[in-house]
């Protein structure tokens, strides 16, 4: 079974002579349980491919659906935020100044309908590696890294099929990034997750992902196995070029 | 002594810790920053006094006052300061200046909490209901907006008050129908930026509406900017209530609220300056002790200072 099927999508922005094609024609699949990356450079669109998914680029054709379910416009129903969640790039702005980790894993189980919110919360800040002692803190009160494992704490709060990973490492240091990208794979083993990952950074979606899709200017150019990646013997003189760089820095 | 300094301590520590153990204790460390910073400026300090001491005069105002404020005594008629039982003087029938003015406070304070709970409320609802619906909504809203601040405040309070009557209570009315449209301009403002941001996405993604979105993740934001705003502009509001007093549309004699007090007063001004001064002085003091405390909680409550 597939968790997510995308075809023939386009999605843009603005209208007329101002419109920007950011994605073209986009074609993929993702098998239940797999972790499937997008890599290119910034401004290719991968991106845009997950704010199409869910609902936050509004302009969009093409098919997507999740879990067999096709979806349609901007609006997503409850089952959808049950099944699709989304661990953004920046956790300085993924988490509201002014409410506490508590405050916001709290309301997000609330959303989700649970009734056992403080044994949740408390089992939710361990699986990601927090203390008890980051609960009530304000985001400011917390590093980088640690955000961003609140951040992944409410992704997984609704105890979602599918996590969409918007370049979550990217903002950080590079030692926390691997404590990160560490946490995210134990989760995933441990919830049977399935990942779509968004990144620039080849050698992490290698190590993160199974399978991989390479963008260029809003097109896909090629899908390959991570294998395909670790040999080097990708097909389209772009892949290679990226491939190139990559090795080279 | 020592047990008691070491009591204190325990407390300062519990308040700056950066791992607070419950909801409750968050909260009450995060206000004790914000008390640190804003104790920190001396000034905010000055007008946060001067407006206790206001508020307790009010509170006392029966205890206070050495006269009463109504009492008239023709024979005792525009008395100069400082002259015997009457320390800032009497006005034009007699009545005790400082009686009036302790009692004054009062109607000051009155006006100032009724439209401060009026006016940013209004301009917070319409505000962030435009911001973040956009579209047709926030055009509506908006010109509906331009329309009252096009107005010259003092002049569409006027009207209101032509057309409502005179009063205190219209004043007030007049006053917060005129004074909300520039908070509502500040919250729509905020909530564009705001409304973008990856934390409302994150909300949105977990299925919260708009009514929770607006009221649980934008407000918070907003209010501390309205906050002061709202301080700052209490000195206006002050000024404009007194605007409508001294025009006889205000509060309505023998109530001794300051404006109607200048107005009563201006009739004798180049030979008893005193009756017209002092009120305008009261005034004063209470307008400069908002703009104070305004300016200093603009450094502890405003998110992009980065004190947050």
């Amino acid at each position: 079974m597939t968790a997510l099927t995308i075809k023939n999508l386009n999605v843009w922005f603005g209208a007329h002579h101002d419109r920007v094609d950011a994605v073209r024609g986009a074609n993929f699949e993702v098998q239940v349980g797999e972790s499937f990356g997008l890599v290119g450079e910034s401004g290719s669109g991968k991106s845009t491919i997950l704010k199409a998914i869910t609902g936050l680029a509004p302009t969009w054709s093409g098919d997507i659906s999740v879990e067999g379910t096709p979806l349609s416009g901007a609006k997503r129903d409850r089952a959808f935020y049950k099944t699709v969640q989304m661990v953004f790039q920046d956790p300085y702005a993924s988490l509201h100044p002014r409410h506490t980790v508590d405050q916001v894993l709290s309301e997000t189980l609330q959303l989700h309908g649970f009734k056992d919110i403080d044994t949740r919360v408390v089992k939710l800040l361990d699986d990601v590696g927090l203390g008890g002692k980051f609960r009530f803190r304000y985001p400011h009160q917390i590093s980088g890294g640690q955000r961003q494992r609140v951040a992944v704490a409410r992704a997984l709060a609704g105890e979602p099929d599918i996590l969409l990973l918007d370049e979550p490492t990217s903002a950080l240091d590079v030692s926390v990034q691997a404590e990160i990208l560490n946490l995210l794979t134990d989760l995933r083993d441990e919830h049977k997750l399935t990942y779509l990952m968004v990144s620039h950074d080849l050698p992490v979606i290698g190590h993160m992902c199974d399978r991989l899709a390479v963008m260029k200017d809003g097109e896909i150019v090629e899908v390959m196995d991570s294998e395909d990646l670790r040999q080097g013997t990708a097909k389209h003189d772009y892949s290679r070029s990226l491939l190139a760089a990559s090795a080279a820095a | 002594m020592s047990n008691i300094t070491s009591h204190d301590q325990s407390w300062r520590a519990w308040l700056m810790t950066d791992a607070p153990t419950s909801r409750r204790h968050a909260r009450l460390a995060n206000l004790y920053q914000g008390w640190l910073t804003l104790r920190g400026n001396s000034m905010a300090m000055f007008g946060l006094g001067i407006l206790l001491a206001l508020l307790l005069i009010a509170l006392f105002a029966p205890l206070l006052s050495p006269h009463d404020p109504f009492t008239q005594s023709l024979s005792n008629r525009l008395q100069p300061l400082g002259s015997e039982g009457h320390l800032l003087g009497t006005d034009s029938l007699g009545r005790d200046i400082l009686s009036r003015l302790i009692y004054g406070s009062r109607i000051t304070l009155y006006i100032v909490a009724l439209v401060a709970l009026i006016a940013p409320v209004a301009g917070l609802l319409v505000g962030t209901v435009a911001g973040y619906a956009g579209g047709w909504t926030d055009t509506i809203l908006m010109r509906i907006t331009d329309i009252f601040l096009a107005f010259p405040r003092l002049v569409l309070a006027l009207a209101f008050v032509a057309a409502l009557g005179a009063g205190i209570e219209n004043a007030v009315l007049a006053i917060s129908l005129t004074a909300w449209p520039p908070y509502a301009r500040i919250a729509r403002a905020e909530t564009l930026t705001i409304r973008s941001a990856d934390y409302i996405s994150a909300i949105r993604l977990q299925g919260a509406g708009a009514l929770r979105i607006i009221t649980k993740h934008i407000w918070p934001l907003c209010i501390s900017s309205l906050i002061v705003r709202v301080t700052l502009d209490m000195a206006g509001i002050i000024l404009a209530a007194a605007g409508l007093g001294f025009l006889g549309l205000g509060a309505q004699p023998p109530s001794p609220e300051w404006g109607a007090m200048i107005s009563e007063g201006r009739r004798f001004i180049l030979d008893h300056w005193w009756v017209a001064t002092v009120p305008g002085l009261a005034i004063f003091t209470v307008s400069l002790a908002f703009n104070l405390l305004g300016d200093g909680l603009r450094d502890v409550l405003d998110p992009k200072d980065g004190s947050q």
